[in-house]
C-alpha cells in the first residue's frame, strides 16, 4: 500500500501512501507545458547553481540562515529487508548532500515526527557533514503528560543523541498556543522553562523558540511571557492564511507583524499547506500562468512565504529529489515578490476560499486514529478531486458518470476500504489534536456522505 | 460438417457460461444469462417452462445435443477426453461397453427423492451446472480476478479509472474441497473413458437419455456400407456404439458427431429414423403425437414435483430459530477472545502511521441469512443448486458458500467483508434456478432477511469509554435507536449542554431492521462485531 509512486509529482504530500492521490489532470494542471523541470532525480542537477542561495541573519545569533529550510517530517519511508515499513536512510543521505552541496543549512526536526523516527535518520545523514555547515532544529513535543521535569530533560538529552550532537541551534516548544493551562502544565508549573533557559545560558541551546498552533490570546500571552526575548518563533504563513485566520483564530499578518514587533525572526511551516496550494484550481492556475508562464502553483508560493524581510527560513518538507531540485530553483536565486504578483495571489486566495477544500495539510498529528482510519488520506483524496474541478454538484452534471468512477475508484486506492471515513465512530479523540482546527468527524461525515451518494447512485 | 458445428457451438456456450460466472461487474448477465437458465436442472427448479420445453424439444428431435453443447460440464469432459486422445496411440481408444443401467437409474432415484425430500447437498452434488459453477468458481475466478488486479495495477498508474482491484480470496474451503474432488474424477474418468459419468452417474444425463431413445434425427449405421471396421465404435467417447451389431445406443449417444466423420465409407448417417424415412406420414405422426404425449407427461411430473416439495416443507413446519445464539455470543465473549480485541494503543505519543486492524471473524449465527428475494429457507434450499453464480456475482462479498450440511454450499450472507448495500440486487438478476427471485432496489429496502442483534459485552461504548453511534448512523431503515449508556450518562444529557459526547448504546427495532448488515460490518469492534445478524427463517416485509 505504502509504496512511492507518481514520482513526477509536485506537491509535498508525506511519502506514506502518496502513490494514488494525484489525477491527471491536477498533474497537467500543475505542470503547465514548458515546465522546465526535471522528472529523473539528478538529471538536471548542473541547472541548479551551488552558490546563489538567498541567506538571511537572525539578529540574535548572527546564524547565516538559508531561506529555505528542510523539514524533516516527511523523510521517504520504504518497507526495509525486515518486511516492517522504516526510512529510506539512503535516499535521506543522498537528499541531505544534495541540499547541503546547494546551500541548503536550516534542518527542522521533532522527536515526534515520523513516528518517532526522524530525529535518528536526520542525525545520521547530517552527522556525514561538517557540524558548522548546518544548523538542526528540534523540539519539546511533551504532549502526553506526565510533566515531571526529569522526563522533559530526558526528551531534550534524548535528542541531543539521537542527533549526535552536543548543542543544539534552534529549540522549540512545540505546538503551543492552544490555550495557556497546557503551555503552563508543559513548561512552567514543572520548571521545564526555566531548564531550557539556562541551557541556553550554557550554550547547549544557541536559539529558544516556540512553535505556535492555535488561538490567538495565547499567542500574545506567550510572546510577551516574563518578557523573554525569543530568539526565533515558527509560525504557519502563506499566502491563503495571510489573511485568512487560520482555524477561525488568527491569520498569519496578524501573527508575523506581532513577531517583528518584538525582533523576533520568523520560521515558516506549512507555506504550501500540506501541497494544496501546489495543486490549486485550473481557474487558479490560469491566472498564476498568465503573469509567469511555466512557473508552478508551488513556486508562487514559497516566494510569497520568503519575501518578508522578517522570515529566517521557510521550511518545506521534501520527499523526492525532484521536489528539491525545483525548491532549489526557487531559493538559489530568490525573487521576492512584487504589488503586482501579490494582486494575483488576491485573486488565488478568494477562489481557493470558495471552493470545497478540507483544510487539511497531512501534518498527520491526528495519527493514528485508534479505529483505524487513514485521516490525512481520505482528506487527501477528496481534495484532489476538488482540485481536479471533480467535485459534483449534480447527478445530472455532465461529467456524472465520469467523475462518479474516478471518485469511488480513486477512492478505494487511496484508502482502503476499513480505513475509510464510514469507520469514523464520532469518538472526536483527533479533535483536539488538529493544529489546523478541522472538524474531522463532521468532515469525515461529509466526505462519507457524498460517496454514498455516489455509490447508491442517488440523485441530488 | 456437423462435428465442427458441434463443437463450434460448444466452444462458445462454455466461453460464455464460464465468463458468465467469472463476472463480478454485473453486466454479463444481461447477455448471458440465457446460459445459466436452460440448464436443466436449474429450469426444473425455477420451473421455468420455456426452457424445459426447449430443451426437451432439442432432445427429441436431436437426441441429447443438450449435453454436447449446452451443458457446460459435459463440455470440459470432451476437452479432457479430446487431451487423452492426442497422446500417441491413443487416438481410438474406446470400445462399446454395456450401459450400466441400474447405477443410472438408482442415482436418478436418489436425486428426484433428494429433490422431493429437500436434501438440497445430494441434488447440488450432483447437478451439472452446479458442479461446473463451483469448478469455475474456485479454480477459474481467481486467475480472473488476479488477471483483472493486474490490469487495475497498470491503470491505476496511467491515471485511468477503467479497472478497479478486487479482492481475491477462496470464499469457502468445503466448496473449493468439493469442486476440487469433482474436477480431479470428472478429469480422471472423462481422460479414461470419455463420457462415463454422463452416462453412468448424471441424472441430467439419464432423464435426457429417456427422451432421446428414439429421437427424430439419429446415428444410424447403414449395413449395406458398412464393413465392420470398427473404427467408429473406437471413436465413441460414449462407448454406446456396437459396430459387430451395428446398434446405437441412443440414450447414451451425445450426439457429437465423432463416429461420423470417423467413417471412410460413409456409412454412418445423421438423419431422420428408419420409419419416417419409409415414407409413412401416417406412422410419423403417431411417432409426433407419442412423444408430445411424453413430453406433458414429463411436465405434469414437474409440477406434481413442485406441489410435493411445497408440501414436505409445510408440513416440516421449519422453524429452527433456536437457543443458539446466546451459548455462541458467550462463547465468543470469553476473557481471551475480549483482550485479543483490545485496539491497540500507543503510548509514546508520535505522529503518524496507523493503528492496527485485525480482520473481522465471522459470528456462530443460530439461523443463517439468505439473500433478499430468495423469501425463505426453504425456497431457497429446495431450489438452489450451489451453482456458485450469485457468490460470483456479488460485488460487496456478502455471500459465501454455505458450510452447513443441510445447505452445503448454498450461498449465505455474512459481512465480514462488506454489508448487502442498498443499491445492489445481482444476486436476484443472476440466479438461475429461482432460489433468488428478481427484486428491485426499491423491494429490497422493505425486505427483512434477518434481525440485528446487540451484544454488550463486545462494544466499544462501555468498553473503551468512548462515544460511537457507527450502527445508529449507517441504518438504511433508521431501526437503531442510541439510549444513554447508563444512569450517570442518562444524567448528564438530561442536564443538558454536556462538555463531551453522552456515551450511549443502540437498540434494535426489530420491526424495521432489515438485516443487511451494515451495523455489523461496521462495527469498530474487532474480531467479532458487537452487533450481528441473525438470519430470518421465512423473510417478511417491513
Amino acid at each position: 500500500m505504502e509504496t512511492k509512486k507518481d514520482i513526477t509529482r509536485r506537491d509535498f504530500l508525506k511519502v506514506a501512501g502518496t502513490g494514488a492521490v494525484l489525477s491527471a489532470a491536477a498533474l497537467a494542471g500543475c505542470r503547465p507545458a514548458g515546465n522546465r523541470t526535471s522528472a529523473a532525480g539528478g538529471a538536471a542537477a548542473g541547472d541548479i547553481p551551488t552558490d546563489k542561495m538567498e541567506f538571511r541573519t537572525n539578529p540574535h545569533s548572527g546564524d547565516r540562515v538559508s531561506l529555505l529550510g528542510y523539514g524533516c517530517m516527511r523523510w521517504p519511508v520504504h518497507t526495509g529487508a525486515n518486511g516492517q515499513q522504516e526510512i529510506d536512510q539512503e535516499t535521506v543521505n543522498e537528499l541531505v548532500d544534495f541540499a547541503i552541496a546547494h546551500g541548503v543549512n536550516y534542518f527542522d526536526t521533532a522527536p515526534a515526527y515520523i513516528r518517532g523516527w526522524s530525529e535518528k535518520a536526520t542525525g545520521i545523514a547530517l552527522a556525514r557533514h561538517p557540524r558548522d555547515k548546518w544548523f538542526i532544529a528540534t523540539k519539546a513535543s511533551n504532549f502526553s503528560g506526565p510533566f515531571d521535569l526529569e522526563g522533559c530533560k530526558n526528551m531534550f538529552r534524548r535528542s541531543m543523541s539521537e542527533l549526535q550532537v552536543d548543542h543544539i541551534d534552534y529549540y522549540l516548544m512545540h505546538a503551543l498556543g492552544s490555550d495557556k493551562e497546557t503551555f503552563h502544565q508543559r513548561f512552567v508549573d514543572n520548571g521545564f522553562i526555566d531548564f531550557l533557559l539556562e541551557e541556553r545560558a550554557a550554550g547547549r541551546i544557541r536559539n529558544l523558540g516556540w512553535s505556535f498552533h492555535g488561538q490567538k490570546e495565547v499567542f500574545d500571552y506567550i510572546l510577551a511571557f516574563r518578557d523573554i526575548q525569543w530568539d526565533f518563533c515558527q509560525i504557519q504563513l502563506n499566502y491563503q492564511d495571510w489573511t485568512i485566520p487560520i482555524g477561525a483564530s488568527v491569520d498569519a499578518k496578524y501573527l508575523y507583524d506581532e513577531l517583528m514587533k518584538k525582533n523576533v525572526p520568523a520560521v515558516i511551516m506549512e507555506p504550501l499547506l500540506g501541497g494544496r496550494l501546489a495543486r490549486v484550481p485550473e481557474q487558479a492556475l490560469s491566472i498564476m500562468n498568465n503573469m509567469h508562464p511555466g512557473d508552478t502553483a508551488a513556486k508562487w508560493a514559497f516566494r510569497f512565504a520568503g519575501t518578508p524581510p522578517g522570515v529566517l527560513t521557510v521550511l518545506s518538507g521534501m520527499v523526492y529529489m525532484e521536489h528539491l531540485q525545483e525548491n532549489l530553483r526557487t531559493f538559489a536565486p530568490f525573487t521576492p515578490m512584487n504589488d503586482a504578483e501579490y494582486a494575483v495571489l488576491d485573486d488565488v486566495t478568494d477562489i481557493l476560499a470558495n471552493s470545497d477544500y478540507i483544510q487539511c495539510t497531512t501534518c498527520e498529528y491526528c495519527m493514528p486514529c485508534p479505529y483505524g482510519l487513514d485521516i490525512p488520506q481520505i482528506f487527501a483524496h477528496y481534495n484532489k478531486c476538488v482540485s481536479a474541478g471533480q467535485m459534483l454538484t449534480s447527478s445530472d452534471d455532465d461529467n456524472y458518470n465520469k467523475a462518479r468512477r474516478a471518485f469511488l475508484v480513486g477512492y478505494d486506492r487511496s484508502v482502503p476500504k476499513l480505513r475509510q471515513a464510514n469507520r469514523c465512530i464520532n469518538c472526536e479523540e483527533c479533535l483536539p489534536k488538529c493544529p489546523q482546527g478541522i472538524k474531522i468527524p463532521n468532515e469525515m461525515a461529509k466526505v462519507d456522505a457524498y460517496a454514498e451518494k455516489l455509490r447508491q447512485k442517488l440523485t441530488f | 460438417m456437423l462435428r465442427k458445428i458441434r463443437i463450434a457451438v460448444a466452444w462458445v456456450v462454455f466461453t460464455l457460461a464460464t465468463l458468465l460466472v467469472l463476472d463480478f461487474t454485473g453486466a454479463l448477465h444481461l447477455w448471458l444469462g440465457w446460459v445459466a437458465k436452460v440448464q436443466l436442472v436449474p429450469a426444473v427448479l425455477a420451473v421455468n417452462i420455456v426452457a424445459l420445453v426447449v430443451v426437451a424439444l432439442l432432445t427429441v428431435l436431436f437426441g441429447r445435443i443438450y449435453c454436447s453443447t449446452l451443458c457446460p460440464l459435459g463440455i470440459m469432459q470432451d476437452g479432457v477426453s479430446n487431451l487423452s486422445a492426442r497422446r500417441k496411440g491413443k487416438k481410438a481408444r474406446f470400445r462399446y461397453s454395456r450401459p450400466v443401467t441400474w447405477l443410472r437409474y438408482v442415482l436418478l432415484v436418489i436425486f428426484v427423492a433428494a429433490l422431493v425430500a429437500g436434501i438440497s447437498v445430494a441434488v447440488s452434488l450432483l447437478d451439472p451446472w452446479g458442479n461446473f459453477g463451483r469448478i469455475a468458481q474456485n479454480f477459474l475466478a481467481p486467475l480472473w480476478r488476479l488477471g483483472n488486479n493486474v490490469f487495475a495495477w497498470v491503470a491505476e498508474r496511467a491515471d485511468s479509472y477503467a479497472f478497479h482491484t478486487v479482492d481475491v480470496y477462496i470464499k469457502s474451503g468445503i466448496a473449493f474441497g468439493v469442486a476440487a474432488l469433482w474436477l480431479v474424477g470428472l478429469a480422471l474418468l472423462a481422460w479414461w473413458k470419455g463420457r462415463i459419468y454422463c452416462n453412468s452417474v448424471c441424472p441430467v444425463g439419464t432423464v435426457l437419455g429417456l427422451l432421446s431413445s428414439a429421437p427424430v434425427f439419429r446415428i444410424s449405421i447403414d449395413e449395406s456400407k458398412c464393413n465392420k471396421c470398427g473404427l467408429c465404435e473406437k471413436k465413441c467417447k460414449s462407448e454406446c456404439l456396437d459396430s459387430k451389431a451395428g446398434t446405437v445406443d441412443r440414450s447414451r449417444c451425445v450426439v457429437c458427431f465423432d463416429c461420423l466423420e470417423s467413417c471412410n465409407f460413409g456409412a454412418i448417417k445423421y438423419r431422420t429414423g428408419k420409419a419416417v424415412v419409409m415414407g409413412a406420414s401416417n406412422m410419423s405422426d403417431t411417432d409426433v403425437a407419442e412423444l408430445e404425449k411424453g413430453i406433458t407427461g414429463l411436465e405434469g411430473e414437474v409440477s406434481e414435483l413442485e406441489n410435493k416439495i411445497e408440501d414436505k416443507v409445510y408440513k416440516k413446519g421449519m422453524n429452527r430459530r433456536n437457543f443458539f445464539t446466546v451459548a455462541a455470543l458467550a462463547a465468543a465473549a470469553s476473557p481471551a477472545a475480549l483482550k485479543a480485541q483490545q485496539v491497540e494503543r500507543i503510548l509514546l505519543k508520535v505522529d503518524g502511521g496507523l493503528a492496527e486492524l485485525e480482520d473481522k471473524i465471522r459470528p456462530e449465527r443460530a439461523t443463517s441469512i439468505t439473500p433478499p428475494g430468495s423469501k425463505d429457507a426453504r425456497n431457497m434450499k429446495q431450489h438452489c443448486v450451489a451453482c456458485q453464480l450469485c457468490v460470483a456475482a456479488c460485488p460487496n462479498n456478502v455471500l459465501v458458500p454455505s458450510s452447513r450440511l443441510a445447505t452445503l454450499m448454498q450461498p449465505e450472507m455474512t459481512f465480514e467483508r462488506g454489508y448487502c448495500r442498498p443499491e445492489c440486487v445481482e444476486c436476484a438478476e443472476v440466479c438461475p434456478a429461482g432460489a433468488i427471485k428478481k427484486i428491485t432496489p426499491a423491494d429490497k429496502t422493505a425486505i427483512s432477511v434477518g434481525n440485528a442483534v446487540y451484544n454488550r459485552e463486545l462494544c466499544v461504548v462501555p468498553r473503551d469509554n468512548v462515544p460511537c453511534t457507527e450502527c445508529e448512523r449507517h441504518c438504511p431503515t433508521k431501526a437503531i435507536t442510541l439510549v444513554p449508556l447508563n444512569a450517570e450518562e442518562a444524567a448528564r444529557e438530561a442536564r443538558g449542554r454536556p462538555r463531551t459526547p453522552i456515551l450511549k448504546t443502540p437498540v434494535v427495532d426489530n420491526t424495521k431492521c432489515i438485516g443487511c448488515g451494515a451495523c455489523e460490518h461496521l462495527c469498530p469492534a474487532r474480531p467479532l462485531s458487537a452487533i450481528h445478524v441473525e438470519g430470518n427463517v421465512a423473510h417478511h416485509a417491513v
